[in-house]
């Protein structure tokens, strides 16, 4: 689209670890509760607390940069990030500045363009800040609450290289980290409960220069359609103003989601020092192989790989692999349904179909539903032993989904089994034949088509639960 | 025989032998205190949470120490009672939790009189810089106790109680208790948890034993050594029982004598004193060499570095916003911290908090913060050296006895009192002061002791040794 100049972009994603307890202490890390009823003296800061560090939280960390093809440190260590703000009770949040646990990664996103690299700087483990709670700014509203339920949660700072060219590349990125953190079960990624986060640095270059321009952070993008757009807004905003020889500031801007422009917040002269220092209350982390060998072996296979393997191992349609790697939780059923039924596309189906119907009506989580790959198999083995109809599946389906019984045994509750029996069919269609002489009359004139209604009148007549196929060769017989 | 003058040892055994009541002991040390701390004015905050005429005996039977009182330094954190730092900033914050030592002294059976006065925040040679009142000498009523633990030493000196717990970051523990003619012993750093004292720098700070006799300084190190789980700083190790040591023998004792520390020109009546103890150290067997120790002016500025540096950190947490001081009238945020920090902190507060924040700042992190951390590396190996062919190492605890109320303007006269102290924290080993002597005012003059990490038992049995082998006779200051 434009042939002048090169979008320079480089994104930080924060992410909340989904540790049950905090990073430092022992509090709950649970989104909803009461404000500051998850606190104690540590995360509060009090006089004289000590941090100690919650090794679950590490081992997300190295777990994340094992996924992303990072470098994990066998020695790291905390620093102190000093800045003063009522959201963080010690004045300094622990964070990791020159040590981090994770370097040197990278992935590949795919657009419309190809398949490009993006590179990860670093990956580190930090403590997240509480809520301040005003209208308006801070310094505007009569005053300010804060919750401190937040506080200490575990976050991963997750740093890309300037590898990006187009906010379509941005969003790409970011979808792939949070399909992966999902598949790792290391984070929800809930941008809505602010669990991630997504600060974006920009800049602009005259295509073949190897000098950056003067980037502009930007900030405050709530999804990441926001940040696809924010990104999208500053560049032709960038573009416009070195057209017209004008010189780009670097600054903050942030995203004003109404106005769907960014503003300038702060410029580079209002920049925090922040100090750091190495952490003098926590020891330095070593990571032994041993250690690392051990998460490495609970990595679990990633979306991409996945998704190719069960095209070539299954045959999926394309469309098909998408959707069903989207989650780890839904690929699993998948599997575990594909290991006892063999066609994989009849699983397929029935996952993306009747499956994520319920799923999105439910609007449940796929791990909190009580159908197994197990159940799903046995009940497609029933359709195509006659035992019950497609139809009747549909409603046998919903049952297990709600309840996770047996497919057998719901069949055998509600009565819905199949009926075969040649002599009780036989006397429902002749009942159906004589009914309808009109009918009969038609198809004998030609009209193969209306021998369909006459089966759907006997599948009435019996809820569902007439063999249809046999239904049809005896209509088919009598009248001819 | 009046019973304050009694040890922490005698008044254990006379209750063991059923020859004295809980209740006589207490009432005893709180008629000394009622008519000597109005004098003194050791104490910040009496416990008031205890009434003797409730004291039951028999609820301390199984105890180790038996229902004995222990005074604490004001920055180490107790439930429900003030811990103030002796700062204006915590002058009515009442900690919701107990330090860890609170926790084993409670455990262990000791009943806390109350929290004693300090140098704000632990910063001082003094404490007069005290935000509420100094603390006076029992020696002599014009000369400051020393700081910053000035009311844990004069409280025990004075007879107030048989000891106490104080905080030495460059020698606050050993300082005043050389001033004030008692024994103090700095454990090595990680061998006594840092949870609930109010940091001042952190990697610095150690809780240590104040007394009238090296045997009770045992008696305390059984009780508050040993691993915690909420100080990652700690160090996880079994401590042999510190009474086993208490033997005089120093027979092939090798002790090192720093010329460098002698180089330094300090008190001559000091010297003396110290090299008499010396003299007699060498008569009873011990094998007492020159050594060569570099770095003692060097560890002064790398302390003064490091320290501050901790501490402008620790300390930024005093905010207002959540407990402490909070500045009336504060029409924004910036305001409300400034303000808040302006009325809260006292002058050597608040100029180590600017330096500690220069040293960190951008730009000259390497220059001072790098370079002090280099230079502590190279103290601590020093030591490591010598300790591989001594036990011990000697030296004056402090260049002079107790200066007068009021004397020393200078804040860098101040800090020079630290000479002989500060490497000790800096290499993070344990020393003891004890007394070895009066100059011809009649002011006590101490000895420093020190040792390779994790060697307090060796400490204590040379401190034990010197104790019977000098023999002086301390009298009770006269207290006029
Ligand atoms: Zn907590």
């Amino acid at each position: 689209m434009d042939n002048k100049y090169e979008t320079i972009i480089g994104l930080e994603v924060h992410t909340q670890l989904d540790t049950k307890s905090k990073i430092f202490c022992s509090c709950s890390t649970e989104f909803g509760s009461e404000p500051n009823t998850n606190t104690c003296p540590v995360c509060l800061g009090l006089p004289g607390t000590l941090p100690v560090l919650n090794k679950k939280a590490v081992d997300y960390l190295i777990i994340t940069g094992l996924a992303l093809n990072c470098e994990i440190a066998f020695y790291s260590k905390f620093d102190r990030k000093n800045y003063f703000y009522p959201d963080l009770p010690k004045a300094y949040q622990i964070s990791q500045f020159d040590l981090p646990l994770a370097k040197n990664g990278y992935i590949k996103v795919e657009t419309e363009e190809g398949i490009h690299r993006i590179g990860i700087t670093r990956i580190h483990l930090e403590e997240d800040a509480g809520k301040l709670i005003h209208e308006g700014s801070i310094d505007q509203s009569s005053g300010s609450l804060v919750d401190y339920n937040r506080t200490g949660v575990p976050l991963a700072e997750i740093v890309s290289e300037p590898d990006i060219r187009t906010p379509e590349q941005a969003r790409e990125y970011l979808n792939y980290l949070k399909k992966t953190l999902e598949y790792l079960k290391v984070s929800d990624c809930n941008m809505e409960e602010g669990s991630l986060r997504c600060d974006a640095n920009i800049s602009l270059r005259l295509h073949g220069n190897k000098k950056f321009g003067t980037k502009v952070e930007l900030k405050n993008m709530n999804s990441f359609k926001a940040i696809e757009k924010a990104l999208a807004y500053e560049q032709k905003r960038q573009r416009k103003m070195l057209e017209n020889d004008k010189k780009i500031v670097q600054e903050t801007r942030t995203w004003d989601e109404n106005k769907s422009k960014t503003i300038s917040m702060r410029g580079k002269e209002e920049a925090n020092d922040y100090r750091y220092f190495p952490e003098p209350d926590l020891v330095p982390l070593e990571i032994d192989e041993k250690w690392k060998k051990d998460i490495e072996e609970r990595l679990p296979e990633l979306p991409a790989v996945k998704r190719k393997r069960f095209i070539d191992e299954y045959n999926l349609p394309e469309y098909d692999a998408d959707v069903i790697t989207d989650s780890r939780d839904l690929a699993d059923l998948f599997e575990n349904s594909v290991s006892e039924y063999k066609d994989a596309k009849v699983v397929s189906n029935w996952i993306m179909g009747e499956f994520l119907r319920l799923i999105n009506e439910e609007k449940t989580a796929i791990e909190d539903t009580k159908i197994t790959g197990q159940l799903l198999a046995k009940m497609l083995k029933m359709i195509d032993q006659d035992i019950i109809s497609s139809k009747i599946a549909k409603t046998v389906f919903e049952e297990m989904f709600y309840t996770g019984k047996d497919p057998e045994e719901i069949v055998k509750e509600k009565g819905l089994k199949q009926i075969s029996d040649q002599g009780e069919l036989e006397s429902l269609v002749e009942k159906i034949i004589d009914e309808n002489p009109s009918v009969i009359d038609d198809i004998k004139n030609g009209k193969d088509k209306a021998v369909g209604y006459l089966v759907g009148q006997v599948m009435k007549e019996t809820k569902g639960k007439a063999n249809p196929q046999m239904v049809n060769k005896m209509f088919k017989e009598k009248i001819k | 025989m009046k019973l304050y003058k009694c040890s922490l040892t005698e008044l254990k055994n006379m209750i063991e032998e059923k020859r004295v009541k809980l209740q006589d002991i207490h009432e005893s040390i709180s008629y000394r205190t009622t008519h000597t701390d109005p004098i003194i004015k050791a104490y910040v905050n009496k416990n008031e949470t205890y009434n003797i005429d409730e004291l039951d005996q028999n609820n301390y039977k199984d105890t180790y120490l038996k229902g004995l009182p222990i005074a604490i330094k004001d920055n180490i954190s107790i439930e429900e009672i003030k811990t103030t730092c002796s700062s204006k900033m915590l002058e009515e914050y009442v900690p919701p939790y107990n330090a860890t030592v609170v926790e084993k002294i409670k455990e262990a059976g000791g009943i806390i009189t109350g929290k004693t006065n300090m140098d704000e925040y632990a910063m001082g040679s003094s404490t007069e810089n005290s935000a509420f009142f100094p603390t006076v000498n029992p020696w002599g009523k014009n000369r400051v106790p020393g700081g910053s633990s000035g009311g844990s030493a004069a409280a025990v000196a004075a007879g107030m109680v048989p000891v106490s717990l104080g905080s030495d970051t460059g020698g606050s523990i050993r300082q005043p208790a050389s001033f004030c003619g008692v024994v103090g012993l700095k454990p090595t750093y990680g061998a006594v948890s840092r949870y609930g004292l109010v940091a001042f720098a952190s990697s610095l700070d150690q809780i240590g034993p104040l007394a009238r006799n090296v045997e009770d300084i045992a008696l305390m190190m059984n009780v508050i050594t040993g691993r915690d789980e909420k100080d990652s700083t700690c160090v996880n190790r079994d401590y042999p029982d510190f009474t086993e040591y208490l033997k005089n023998d120093v027979k092939d004792m090798k002790i090192g004598i720093p010329d460098q520390y002698f180089d330094i020109d300090f008190d001559q009546e000091v010297r003396e004193s110290v090299l008499n103890a010396v003299e007699k150290l060498k008569k009873a067997g011990a094998k007492i060499e020159r050594v060569s120790l570099t770095g003692a002016e060097y560890a002064l500025a790398a302390y003064y570095i490091i320290a501050t540096a901790e501490a402008s950190s620790n300390l930024a947490r005093y905010d207002g916003v959540r407990y402490g001081l909070r500045a009336e009238g504060a029409d924004n945020l910036k305001k409300m911290f400034t303000e808040t920090r302006q009325q809260g902190f006292g002058e050597e507060v608040k100029r180590r908090i600017m330096l500690g924040t220069y040293v960190l700042s951008s730009g000259y992190y390497d220059d001072f913060y790098l370079k002090a951390q280099k230079v502590r590396t190279l103290i601590k190996n020093d030591f490591d050296q010598l300790f591989t062919d001594y036990d011990l190492i000697l030296s004056p605890t402090t260049p002079t006895t107790a200066f007068k109320i009021g004397e020393k303007r200078d804040p860098l006269k101040m800090y020079a009192a630290d000479i002989f102290t500060v490497p000790v924290n800096i290499a993070g080993i344990p020393a003891i002061s004890v007394p070895c002597g009066f100059d011809q005012k009649g002011l006590p003059i101490g000895l420093q002791l020190m040792g390779a990490h994790f060697k307090e038992e060796k400490l204590i049995q040379a401190a034990f040794s010197l104790e019977k082998i000098l023999n002086l006779d301390i009298k009770y200051p006269a207290l006029k």
